[in-house]
């Protein structure tokens, strides 16, 4: 049986900020023509071409520049991070190799692809979310980290 | 110019978007992976809502072949399953799974100025770069 974490549970937020996500992804396809992918967007500065690195850095500016933003309106969110700096460094290193050679992370396979109803981005995207849960089962429920 | 703001624009939604469906925190994202423990089924929503407003921009995108700015529309071409795909996800999925961070949400959680994003960032882009110098010797094999 599944327990829902209703405390934690924040359907509307999470509803309102998945939609203001998907438009996002809706202005980069219809106004430049691209796929909102971070991971490829932010990989594509290891091997630049002249007319392609200012809107990559563009882009990133603006994620990296939205809680400065928000800050002028509200306080932030909570950001919680508890894995170790090994972990984080463990982590950062699988997901930087593993988003380059699967060509794409949670939103370029799983928020375009999946709106783009592509079966690759279906595959990829069940491949992450599979060793996603394998690998918090294995943490929390077998080492009891 | 036009094209560089849109770029920045649509960044900046998306880590609006992150900070407001709560995926920013990497516990949170930690907490929808643990479903053998107190489930939260957010980021299932957060997907929903974003898939449902993408349906619609892609549908249309598809069916043009500019931007609204004038661009050429660069949709992915190939549909082909292949090792690389596959092999890559479950790799990403695993270093998600470690530290509860994808890429869109460590670069917020940097913009926020947590040191362990920074750490985060640095190695993906350390692992990032280790794909490229992999790709460059299978290159010359």
């Amino acid at each position: 049986m599944i327990d829902i974490a209703w405390d934690n549970f924040t359907p509307w937020s999470a509803l309102f900020g998945g939609m203001i996500i998907g438009i996002s992804a809706a202005a980069f396809i219809l106004l430049n023509g691209r796929i909102a992918g971070i991971s490829g967007i932010l990989g594509g500065l290891l091997t630049p071409r002249k007319t392609d690195i200012l809107w990559r850095v563009a882009f990133l500016a603006g994620i990296i520049g939205a809680p400065a933003i928000w800050l002028l309106a509200a306080d932030l969110p909570a950001i919680e991070i508890n894995a170790s700096l090994p972990m984080i460094i463990l982590a950062g290193l699988l997901v930087g190799v593993g988003t380059r050679y699967g060509s794409g992370c949670t939103s370029g396979h799983g928020v375009c692809g999946l709106s783009r109803l592509s079966p690759r981005s279906l595959v990829a995207t069940l491949a992450f979310m599979a060793t996603g849960f394998i690998t918090v089962y294995l943490i929390r429920h077998v080492a009891g980290v | 110019m036009k094209y560089t703001l849109a770029s920045f624009a649509s960044g900046l939604i998306f880590g609006i978007g992150l900070l407001v469906s709560g995926m920013s925190n990497p516990e949170k994202v930690l907490g929808f992976l643990d479903i053998a423990g107190l489930w939260d089924p957010s980021l299932a929503f957060v997907m929903g809502g974003a898939i449902v407003v993408g349906l619609f921009a892609f549908a249309f995108a598809r069916r043009r072949t500019l931007s609204f700015l004038g661009y050429h529309m660069k949709l992915p071409a190939g549909d082909r399953v292949d090792k690389r795909l596959v092999i890559g996800s479950l790799l990403f999925g695993a270093g998600w799974g470690l530290a509860g961070f994808c890429p869109g949400p460590g670069l917020v959680a940097l913009g926020a100025g947590e040191a362990k994003a920074a750490v985060f960032v640095i190695s993906m882009i350390a692992g990032m770069a280790v794909f490229e110098l992999l790709e460059k010797a299978r290159a010359r094999a």
